[in-house]
């Protein structure tokens, strides 16, 4: 079927349209949304392996041929992405059955929840950069929904500073589109990048380089780097834990895709500016996220420092572009989404006992809650890098690529963050489940059986993603190929070229 | 104090008929020439906020029960089954299909599923318009 790689983005897009007819029936509403994101996982998985064997798929939408129409493109990367986004999306929302509650689920919680996905799926999927742009503000609007439903004072005043960083980040975003379309002509993103390689030969005009910072700016905005992250730690503690475990896992993710995939086919040509840039502020992210990650004495705030902290490895690997780190930088991606909303639902369910999220107040919570514990301990080894779990492989290349890129010093930061990441982590772990046992308030109407559902697939999905890598390393080769060349894109867009 | 908006009921009685028929036309002229689903909803919207200006909310739910949300997701559907529909075609999404067919009055007339997608539209900017409009009149 020559449609089949829009069906991860129209399933939840049709679901969310159903679900504001069904607003009212919460159990109705939970069905279909559960219903859907499970025929969404089965497809983004056949779609995975259909871009395994037949090569990159596309789609020129409404028979407008490519360069001239809107193209939406599934590569390996993409694919992978749009897949791992259907199973955290499916993982939030059964969290989301038990611990949400009745007032949000009758306000378009699980509509904008799927609005949400569609604008994730799509801005991952598209191969149009005026059409990313547009996947992003449907995303951004299905996050303010989601940021600000339930009117807490604290979410009232995080709504204002998330819209505001966002408005003008949108605004800058069309501006860096209306520069590059003026310099190329085009917003095809492989026509894009032939246009560039033609206008580089030899030396490329200054100008394409001031776009790439543009672009960076734009991306680093929504992606949380360093100095742009400033508004997260403060926006994402604001809303419930399976919203921000959303938020977490995927919609600072879509930024660091978005400059991963500019950075690669778009700007490769200076790479001595854009890329050593790149690099630096991957360096720095990493530093200031370690130290908020130790700094703060709240569960929420360190692992939102951890996102930081992640984002930049990833990036670092994007710049250094061998092969290499390339494949470590996806395979981190991939296993960083998981993990976060792994930790970041764990986090919830801690708050929810123990009614707060301050270490100072939480302690012995592994006499009660054993299975909780140990959920919890092996999360934060696989987010350290501990081998065999997940993030060992994608780390250990990242660096790798490092070293060979002769990027010393960088890789020896990251290696080092692993180590206070670590740190950072096991003091949640020490502080709140060792210790003497205290009695909560209410904390026997939270369903942590339930509740538990959830994390506890995420983490043996993250178990079998590190100790299986060598079965995950053909997809994720095929990716970082395509990254590494972008000629295999180009070719797969435009046919003729 | 009580206002005496006698004239403003009087005229508005007349004018919404009116505006809404322009908005049809525009709608219907966006086939070819400007216009279309957005401005056309934006007029009818219009046309609905001057009756919500010379009565009041109460009056106006009365004459028009309508769920605005609902109605956004009506055009929503619209919209994407006009796409989906390609779908069962085998064709890229969102490819449209036209052709001129002889009507019993009208004669011979061009139809295109763009339309459909238009009145989707056309749905959604009256849902959304009337229901920020409604949203920030009830706050008072």
């Amino acid at each position: 079927m020559i449609n089949f790689l829009i069906l991860p983005i129209l399933i939840p897009l049709v679901t969310g349209v159903l679900l504001i007819f069904a607003a009212k029936r919460i159990m109705l509403q939970r069905w279909i949304a559960g219903i859907s994101s499970v025929i969404a996982i089965i497809l983004s998985a056949l779609l995975v392996q259909k871009v395994r064997v037949d090569g990159i798929q596309t789609l020129d939408v409404s028979s407008w041929e490519a360069p001239f129409g809107i193209t939406l493109v599934s590569d390996m990367m993409s694919a992978l992405l749009v897949l791992t986004t259907s199973i955290i999306a499916f993982l939030c929302l059964i969290y989301s059955f038990w611990s949400i509650g009745e007032a949000r689920e009758k306000f378009y919680y699980y509509a904008a929840f799927n609005f949400l996905i569609v604008g994730v799926n799509g801005a991952f999927t598209t191969g149009d950069i005026f059409n990313l742009f547009v996947f992003f503000e449907v995303m951004l609007m299905a996050s303010y929904v989601l940021l600000v439903l339930g009117g807490k004072k604290a979410q009232l005043r995080e709504s204002i500073k998330y819209i505001l960083v966002n408005v003008i980040s949108s605004a800058l975003f069309v501006i860096a589109v209306a520069y590059l379309y003026s310099v190329v002509g085009t917003l095809n993103m492989a026509h894009i990048s032939v246009r560039i390689s033609e206008a580089s030969q030899g030396n490329p005009p200054g100008i394409i380089t001031v776009i790439a910072v543009l672009f960076l700016i734009v991306f680093g905005l929504k992606g949380a780097i360093f100095p742009l992250y400033f508004w997260m730690p403060g926006s994402y503690y604001a809303p419930p834990a399976p919203v921000l475990a959303l938020f977490g896992a995927l919609l600072t993710k879509v930024g660091v895709y978005s400059i991963t995939r500019t950075y690669t086919l778009f700007f490769y040509h200076d790479t001595g500016f854009t890329h050593q840039l790149l690099s630096f502020l991957a360096i720095m992210s990493i530093i200031a996220g370690v130290i908020g990650a130790i700094a703060y004495w709240d569960i929420k705030k360190i692992i939102i420092y951890n996102i930081i902290i992640a984002v930049g490895a990833i990036l670092f690997g994007v710049s250094a572009m061998t092969t290499d780190s390339l494949t470590g930088s996806i395979f981190y991606l991939i296993h960083d989404m998981i993990i976060k909303a792994a930790l970041f639902l764990l986090a919830g369910i801690i708050i929810a006992i123990a009614g707060t999220s301050n270490l100072h107040k939480i302690s012995g919570l592994i006499k009660r809650y054993p299975g909780l514990g140990w959920t919890f301990f092996i999360a934060a080894l696989a987010l350290a890098g501990i081998p065999p779990l997940s993030g060992f492989v994608g780390k250990l290349l990242i660096i790798k690529g490092g070293f060979e890129a002769e990027h010393y010093w960088g890789a020896g930061i990251v290696l080092m963050s692993s180590l206070l990441v670590l740190f950072s982590i096991m003091k949640i772990f020490i502080n709140g489940f060792w210790g003497t046992p205290r009695a909560y308030k209410g904390e026997d109407k939270v369903p942590v059986g339930k509740m538990m559902i959830a994390p506890v697939i995420l983490v043996v999905i993250a178990v079998f993603y590190g100790a299986g890598s060598e079965y995950v390393y053909p997809y994720i080769l095929q990716a970082a190929e395509t990254l590494a060349n972008p000629e295999i894109y180009i070719e797969a867009v435009l046919k003729e070229y | 104090m009580k206002t005496n908006d006698i004239i403003l009921q009087t005229a508005t009685k007349v004018v919404l008929f009116l505006i809404i028929l322009f908005s049809i036309h525009i709608f219907f002229a966006g086939h070819y020439t400007p216009g279309g689903g957005f401005v056309g909803g934006l007029l009818t919207s219009g046309a609905i906020v001057l009756l919500l200006l010379a009565f009041d909310m109460k009056t106006v739910s009365k004459i028009l029960p309508v769920n605005y949300i609902h109605m956004i997701a009506v055009g929503l559907l619209f919209a994407i089954g006009t796409g989906a529909g390609a779908l069962l075609f085998n064709v890229p999404f969102l490819t449209h299909a036209f052709g001129h067919v002889d009507l019993p009055i009208l004669g011979d007339t061009s139809l295109h599923t763009a339309t459909l997608f238009d009145l989707g539209v056309f749905l959604v900017v009256v849902g959304v318009t009337m229901t920020i409009i409604q949203t920030i009149g009830e706050d008072e």
